[in-house]
């Protein structure tokens, strides 16, 4: 069986020529969540973009390839590409404040994706929807549907946005970094929400994200990142038990604990960043892009 | 968020007393006939500029008094109001369509679209628009559907470039993202995320737009270059009145404080429905 999402020594840089991914691979098995972690600025985000085919015009990927289940995005042209990422990917955003059409309604702007894009029947799409939004636990989902976006808090959008998501049964979600824009007390019920949906319905998740106690909660499989680059990448059991990488370890380090809420926070040391600098040198030095 | 909700509701008197006097002018326009107490065409020199009702030898039934040649007042006013609103209606609207179009599509395309349909407007708007406007109707001839065109042709950069620039706005939001991913096209997303938010600030501009056409037919029947016959303008009265300013001051002032109405109700007007559109103001 193969891999719900494969990346192959993936490099995409700027106009100037900057690599901002620096040859990534991952794989995210079918039913499994996958953690992209690193610090901002490090790609998390841009490989999320590649795979769901919006980078921003000024990224170019110069190598390797993305196959969702087996099939390589790189190969088929761009109607077939959007096709395929519409029906077998979805995005649960970052920011649930700026995600939401402020203008349409939410029942029409959940139900219209599968009505239009999927061909399904209004009633199929309605029903499908009622369901979904019982199950992150939205208690009178007929006013919800009938809301305007900023007559929602932030937290009860992310809701919807969760439940649009998993609406369609996608096989990979990527997960952006969906809880950063929420309260604190708010980001603990979306985890749970998250994770509960996604053991039911058995989809993969990208989930990209700078905090490892997220990491911890939600994944099996984490991939460190650094400048665009994999530095580390291990089970999440052992990767807590077993960093190998001298920037995990420094990460963890720094990760604020509440068992001591008084202790000043970490940076990063000096000689760990010298270190990845080397590193991330040394790979560039290595590299000449297969294309482009 | 209810106190701002108040004050927002507030402030709708602007609302009203715009449209009330926009929806009388309109009624009284469409029924002219009906509602007109003399002839607009009707010369009697025996009439000539009376004054108005509350001045010494004014005549009852000639409430704003007569013009030099005893035509009434009122009347002219009410049948000129016809010709300002066809052209306000039909001349705002085209240019609303044709802007809006360019400007959703060079500002959410973007690249060579947008550069395109952006030097256009450039060059577009480096014409003066009233020049161009007169050199319009003198090529294309005299008449309400060359004015209407005239100002279509003219004015629709001004939608263009207040609707790229929303559209790029828009373009850059996260749900226009989701619904790439979704599998929308583009002009799918267009209608669909875009144009809903972008409609209040069309409804706003077309009202204004609406304005500015009833201006810019007043300029060209001011210089006798809009419709031919000898049906009453408002810019057709005001050039009469200009020559009797100082006989009879009410031929001009008339229709000029019915142009400004007019054209400040306009603009109130549009953007009062805007706030209304706007679901985040609302």
């Amino acid at each position: 069986m193969s891999a719900c999402l494969d990346i192959h020594h993936l490099s995409a840089v700027l106009p100037n020529g900057q690599r901002v991914l620096r040859s990534v691979s991952l794989t995210v098995q079918p039913g499994e969540v996958r953690a992209l972690v690193g610090e901002s600025g490090a790609g998390k985000t841009m490989i999320g973009k590649a795979v769901l085919g919006v980078l921003p015009k000024s990224v170019r990927i110069v190598e390797g390839e993305m196959l969702i289940e087996g099939e390589d995005l790189g190969r088929l042209d761009a109607k077939a590409r959007r096709t395929l990422i519409g029906a077998r990917t979805a995005l649960i955003p970052q920011d649930p404040l700026t995600a939401l059409n402020p203008s349409r309604r939410i029942g029409p702007q959940m139900t219209d994706r599968l009505v239009r894009i999927l061909g399904w029947s209004g009633e199929r799409a309605d029903s499908r929807i009622g369901q979904l939004l019982d199950e992150v636990q939205i208690r009178d989902p007929e006013r919800v549907l009938r809301c305007y976006p900023h007559e929602l808090s932030g937290g009860m959008r992310q809701r919807v946005l969760i439940a649009a998501a998993f609406a369609a049964e996608p096989r990979l979600i990527v997960a952006d970094e969906p809880t950063t824009a929420l309260d604190v007390t708010v980001q603990k019920q979306i985890l749970r929400l998250i994770a509960q949906l996604q053991r039911d319905h058995g989809t993969a998740i990208l989930f990209v994200t700078h905090d490892l106690g997220v990491v911890a909660k939600i994944s099996q499989k984490v991939s460190v990142l650094y400048a665009g680059k994999v530095v580390e990448e291990a089970g999440t059991a052992d990767l807590f038990a077993a960093p190998q990488h001298p920037y995990t370890r420094a990460l963890m380090a720094a990760t604020p604990r509440y068992t001591d809420p008084y202790a000043s926070l970490k940076p990063v040391d000096e000689a760990v960043l010298a270190g990845l600098a080397a590193e991330i040198a040394a790979s560039d030095r290595d590299w000449r892009p297969a294309h482009g | 968020m209810d106190e701002a909700r108040i004050a927002r509701r507030s402030l709708s008197p602007r609302l009203w007393l715009a449209g009330g006097w926009l929806v009388l002018a309109l009624l009284a326009a469409v029924f002219a006939p009906l509602v007109a107490p003399q002839d607009p065409l009707a010369q009697d020199l025996m009439l000539e500029r009376l004054p108005p009702f509350w001045l010494d030898g004014a005549e009852p039934g000639y409430w704003l008094g007569t013009d030099s040649l005893g035509r009434d007042l009122l009347s002219r006013l009410i049948f000129g109001g016809r010709i300002a609103f066809i052209v306000a209606f039909a001349a705002a609207t085209s240019a609303c369509l044709l802007g809006s179009t360019l400007g959703l599509i060079a500002g959410y395309l973007g690249g060579w679209a947008d550069r395109m349909i952006s030097r256009i407007v450039d060059v577009w708007m480096a014409f003066p628009p009233v020049l161009f406007a007169i050199l319009l109707v003198a090529v294309l001839g005299t008449g309400l559907s060359s004015v209407i065109i005239a100002i279509a042709v003219i004015d629709w950069t001004r939608f263009c470039r207040v609707i790229r620039a929303e559209a790029m706005s828009q373009a850059r939001m996260d749900y226009v993202e989701s619904a790439r991913i979704a599998g929308y096209g583009r002009i799918g997303i267009m209608l669909r995320e875009v144009l809903p938010n972008v409609l209040p600030s069309v409804v706003a501009l077309l009202s204004l737009e609406m304005g500015i056409a009833v201006i810019v037919e007043a300029i060209l029947s001011f210089v006798n270059l809009s419709i031919a016959t000898d049906d009453p303008t408002w810019g057709g009265i005001i050039a009469e009145g200009r020559l009797s300013i100082h006989q009879a001051w009410w031929v001009l002032v008339f229709p000029l404080v019915t142009l400004i109405l007019t054209v400040l109700s306009f603009s109130q007007f549009g953007e009062g429905l805007k706030a209304r559109f706007d679901p985040v103001l609302r």
